[in-house]
This record gives C-alpha cells, sequence and structure tokens, in this order.
C-alpha cells in the first residue's frame, strides 16, 4: 500500500513525537450545485457551468440541494458519528478573486456532522481508530488561472458553488504513514458509499495536513503549520514526513516554529512558506442570513440508515474471520467497493461439478475462497491494469471465471491451463467450458488413457526403468515428463505420479527384485 | 469595549474598505458604541438559558432536488465584467 520500508522514520524522531490532523475535502458528486441549478460535470469549457448565483450577480439567493445534505448525512453514519438535527450555514469571509461573493458558505459552530470514528488499517497490520471531529457542508470556490494571461489572471467559476464535504480529523495521527493510511480509509469510504468519486487528478478528493511536534510524553500540542497543494498519496506522505523533519530542526536549532501555510514543493521535495496565518485566518463567520437552519429529522436520518450497506472495514473483518482470508487480500479486496462486489459475486457463482462421480465439494469453502481470491488479486487484476481497465469494465465477469475456477478446483484443468483459458476468455472467445472442449485443455485423468501412455514410457525407457528399479528415486520425474509429454501436458499431475508408482512399484514385485 | 484605531485600520483592510486617517476617531467610537451593546446582552442574567438564535425567522431550509436546472448564460455574464477574455473573467495578478 505505501512505502513504509522505504522511507524509515528520521532517527532524530525518536525525542519528539508528531501531531497530524488532515482537513479532506471530499467532492459530493452530485448533478447540481450546493446553492444553484448549475451542472458540475467536470472538464466544461470555462464558465459555461456557473449560474448567475455561482458568479455573485445581485439579487440571486441560494437555494440548496437535499442530495448534497443527505451525502453528508451518509458519511455521518458510516463513521457512527453525531448528526445534528439543526445546524447551520455560515459566511466564512475572505477575500480573493475566485470568490465573487467575497465569503464562501460553509459550516462553522453546528456542523451537520460531528464526532465520528474510523478503523485504519496500517501496512503493518495494526489497526487504529482515528476520530473524526466533524465534517462539514460547503461551496468550492472558482479557480484561477495565473499562466493564461501576462500580468492579468483569469478565473473560472465552473467550480465555484460545486458541493464539498470537509472532514476534519482530530490531531491523532503520529507519522506521515498513519496520515496517509487513513486518508486512503477516508478515500475507500467516500467511494463505498458512492458520495464521491475520488478523482484526486481532478481535484475531487484534496487534503491539507496540520503537523506539529512536541517533545516525546508531552500533552501540549506545538505550533502547527499547514500543507496545501498536495494530490496524490504519495506527496502527502512525502510532504508530512519533509515537514517533520523540518520542524525538528527548527527546534533543534533553539527557533520557533511559525504557525503558517506551507505548499509542498513535489519537484525539490520540501515545503515554502505561503503566507502567514494571523490575518487570513480572521474569516469573520457568521451565519448566513440568506439560509434558515438546516433542519433533519430522526425519520429521514433512519431512511439514510437502511441504504447503508456493509462498510468496508466490516467486510475486510467478515473476509478474514469467516472466510479465512489473510489480512493482506482481505484489505487489498475491500479497497473499493466494485472489487469487494466483484469477489462476493464470484465467490457465490460457485457452479455444481461437471463431471458425474466428481466430488461435489472437491474443495472446501474456504479453499474456494481463497482460489477466488487469489484470481481476482491476481489475473484478473494484471488483465484489468494491462488494459487499462476499471473491473466495473471487466471482459470476464464473475460468473463466467467462476465457471473457470470450477473446472480448476474439480481438477479438470491444472494451473497453468487455467491462465491459457483465463486468456482466451478476456479475448472474447467464449465460456470456459467452450474453450477448454475446443482447445482439448481438459486433463486426463481416465486411468486407462493415462497407462496406455506410462506402459509406452516405460518400454521406451527400459534402462532408465532398471535404474530407478535399482534405487534411483529422481528418475521418476523423468518419467513423469515423458508421460506428459506424450499426453501434451494435459494428464492430471496427481493421478498420473499415482499410477506411475504403482506400475514401478508393481512390475518389480512381478520380477520378484 | 473600545476599540482602538489600529483595530478599526485592520477590520477595513480585511472588509477591503478604504478609509481615511480623519474617519478613525468616529468610526471607533461606533463600533465601540455598538460591542458595548452586545456586551450588555451578554451580561443580562438570562441570556445564557436562551438557546443562540441562528435565524431571525422561525424557519426550516427549503430544498431543491439535486437537477441541473440551470442554462449556459456565460456570454451575458462575461459581458458584464470589467474585462474577459478566451471566456475567463480577467483580474490583476494574484499571485501567492
Amino acid at each position: 500500500m505505501s512505502s513504509s520500508a522505504l522511507n524509515p522514520q528520521p532517527a532524530a524522531l525518536g525525542t519528539w513525537q508528531a501531531v497530524i490532523g488532515l482537513e479532506i475535502h471530499a467532492q459530493l458528486n452530485t448533478a447540481s450545485k450546493l446553492f444553484s441549478g448549475a451542472a458540475t460535470a467536470y472538464g466544461a469549457a470555462p464558465n459555461r457551468q456557473a449560474a448567475a448565483l455561482d458568479v455573485a450577480l445581485p439579487g440571486t439567493l441560494p437555494v440548496p440541494n437535499r442530495a448534497a445534505r443527505d451525502k453528508a448525512i451518509r458519511f455521518g453514519l458510516a463513521i457512527g458519528a453525531r448528526i445534528a438535527e439543526q445546524s447551520i450555514f455560515a459566511r466564512k469571509n475572505y477575500f480573493y478573486p475566485d470568490l465573487p461573493k467575497g465569503y464562501q458558505i460553509s459550516q462553522y459552530e453546528r456542523p451537520i456532522v460531528s464526532d465520528g470514528r474510523l478503523p485504519v488499517r496500517l501496512d503493518d497490520g495494526r489497526v487504529i481508530e482515528v476520530a473524526i471531529q466533524r465534517a462539514h457542508l460547503e461551496e468550492d470556490a472558482g479557480k484561477s488561472l495565473h499562466d493564461a494571461f501576462h500580468a492579468a489572471s483569469g478565473i473560472d467559476f465552473n467550480r465555484a458553488g460545486v458541493p464539498l464535504l470537509e472532514i476534519v480529523s482530530a490531531p491523532v495521527l503520529h507519522s506521515a504513514q498513519e496520515a496517509v493510511a487513513y486518508l486512503r480509509a477516508v478515500h475507500t469510504l467516500v467511494r463505498w458509499l458512492g458520495i464521491c468519486d475520488g478523482n484526486l487528478q481532478e481535484g475531487s478528493f484534496r487534503c491539507d495536513a496540520n503537523v506539529s511536534v512536541r517533545p516525546a510524553g508531552s500533552s501540549v500540542l506545538g505550533t502547527r503549520t499547514e500543507i496545501k497543494n498536495v494530490n496524490s498519496f504519495r506527496f502527502v506522505e512525502k510532504a508530512i514526513e519533509y515537514e517533520i523533519e523540518r520542524q525538528i530542526r527548527v527546534l533543534e536549532n533553539g527557533e520557533r516554529v511559525v504557525q503558517e501555510t506551507r505548499l509542498y514543493d513535489a519537484a525539490h521535495h520540501r515545503t515554502r512558506p505561503l503566507r502567514g496565518k494571523e490575518e487570513a485566518e480572521d474569516y469573520r463567520y457568521f451565519p448566513d442570513p440568506d439560509l434558515p437552519p438546516i433542519v433533519v429529522t430522526a425519520a429521514e436520518i433512519e431512511a439514510i440508515r437502511a441504504t447503508l450497506s456493509e462498510l468496508p472495514h466490516a467486510r475486510r473483518r467478515r473476509y478474514v474471520e469467516t472466510l479465512g482470508l489473510p489480512e493482506a487480500d482481505a484489505a487489498q479486496l475491500c479497497a473499493d467497493k466494485a472489487t469487494a462486489d466483484y469477489y462476493e459475486a464470484l465467490c457465490a457463482a460457485r457452479p455444481g461439478p461437471a463431471k458425474p462421480g466428481a466430488d461435489a465439494n472437491p474443495a472446501g469453502g474456504r479453499e474456494w475462497a481463497k482460489l477466488c481470491a487469489n484470481w481476482v488479486l491476481g489475473e484478473l487484476a494484471a488483465a484489468l491494469n494491462a488494459a487499462e481497465l476499471p473491473i466495473e469494465a471487466t471482459r470476464v465477469t464473475a460468473p463466467a471465471l467462476a465457471g473457470l475456477l470450477a473446472r480448476l478446483a474439480d481438477g479438470t484443468i491444472s494451473g497453468r491451463i487455467a491462465k491459457e483459458v483465463f486468456a482466451a476468455m478476456w479475448a472474447g472467445e467464449g465460456d470456459a467450458e467452450t474453450i477448454i472442449a475446443a482447445r482439448g485443455l481438459a486433463q486426463i485423468s481416465d486411468d486407462g488413457a493415462l497407462a496406455a501412455a506410462i506402459d509406452a514410457v516405460l518400454a521406451e525407457f527400459p534402462s532408465q526403468v532398471q535404474d530407478y528399479r535399482r534405487g534411483n528415486d529422481k528418475l521418476l520425474q523423468f518419467f513423469v515428463g515423458q508421460t506428459m509429454k506424450r499426453l501434451r501436458g494435459q494428464a492430471h499431475p496427481q493421478r498420473l505420479n499415482a499410477l506411475l508408482r504403482e506400475k514401478l512399484g508393481s512390475r518389480a514385485e512381478g520380477r520378484g527384485l | 469595549m473600545s476599540i482602538d484605531h489600529a483595530t478599526v485600520r485592520r477590520i477595513a483592510r480585511l472588509a477591503r474598505i478604504a478609509v481615511a486617517e480623519a474617519e478613525l476617531p468616529a468610526l471607533a467610537d461606533e463600533l465601540g458604541r455598538v460591542l458595548a451593546l452586545a456586551d450588555a446582552l451578554a451580561a443580562a442574567s438570562d441570556a445564557h438559558a436562551v438557546e443562540p438564535m441562528a435565524h431571525p425567522h422561525a424557519q426550516a431550509l427549503r430544498w431543491r432536488d439535486d437537477v441541473v436546472s440551470e442554462t449556459d448564460h456565460a456570454d451575458e455574464w462575461l459581458a458584464l465584467a470589467p474585462e474577459a477574455r478566451a471566456d475567463l473573467y480577467v483580474v490583476p495578478k494574484v499571485i501567492e
């Protein structure tokens, strides 16, 4: 998942403790904006999706989007948070050209979601519970383009008014690795809940990190800096690591950390000051007089709760406890809902045995679960990667893959042949049965056919047979190889081994050796 | 509560309002009286029993469904701006 092994903690950290809190902005995937009926689709030509309200023309009034509220509540329920029966929108006042009203509509006192927690699995398998202080609704600002013109900036208001959920963790994270694991867990959760597409490149999932350092054992928080402008998990980790080391250096030189906003510069792997906080922090929040309080009834909350499905950490635990999967497999499968759902469908789609007389349950339920996990995380993931497809667009559906794995589990084909069949299925040549039959790939486990081939091989290599009978056991593999060759690799390996031993042994007895 | 001239200057700057030095004493006095009224309310013995009021009207928000209802008026809105080029609103260079 991450590079903790590549990024050992700095030795100096021993006497210092880092304290990190994250502010995550998740763009809620509504069709229209938080307060206007303009579209939110990414990539439109500049200003084509900015309504009169979004460019702050006089006389316009905000009308809030119910779907944005419901998605915020959905998140709150998923983290076991308190959903405010009454919360309020506030104006956050600051001056910037991409904020034409002169204020951002946000929430300050009484956010819609408060006091939640999220279990976070770390790379080493430990699970920590991260306290989430609040999650509140707010509108995004427009976008400034500084390179568009000489000596002027261009403003695009398409993003202005897009609904955001700002998710604020308590300052309870103590390393860059913990912070990134938490960030990934939130990323998984918002996509799992279907409230945010989680696209980092397009800016629909962004993160600011508040970082401070204090002497180990102290309970007083040190002066913090805020890192902005990080748009990948790797950069968040590197930026926090850099900032922790920088602050330790500052403190060990007897200087003081200045409270400020810093930008991460990925090209040079460092952070640099953006602006002093004192003045920018003075947002003069007050309740927005244009917007009465947000009232949510208990019935509305329960209706949303009823639509929640099993959450990622619960699903992960079930895979480990009930299906017996290794932790790492379960975590990988549950990294996104589409993969977990595919896996679920694959496990459930196990068809009955094809051959009469075959064991109805050749592999136990847990073995089947593990086989399915191996294929989803192995062959299927590799094929999706190579084709640059999301699992939703897979060319081999769960029932189709189940058909293949069933033939592997019952010994009709070997693991190597299964990969060949999978490649053919991916290429659209049909289902597993069709391909196995058309290419004659079924393993020969019929004793008569095997015995005939073995007899021919033993007749062909009499001196090797003698050597074997004199005690050169290693020659068994030679006979296996020769027989396989004769049967074009399709012999059922266990059956072949057993028959070979039987024949080599029985003849020996027959000759009285 | 009294307000000094430096505070008035700072508030004016945050609000992007040009205030002449000569206006500072009068503004400081007016703002000080507004705050005195707030102090008087805060000091009232029974004020703490009252729920903070978010809005003067006892009403809840009206919600709209998540539907795109806006049509493209970009050309009209851009025409209102002091300067627009390439479908962008143009402002003096802002660099952080």
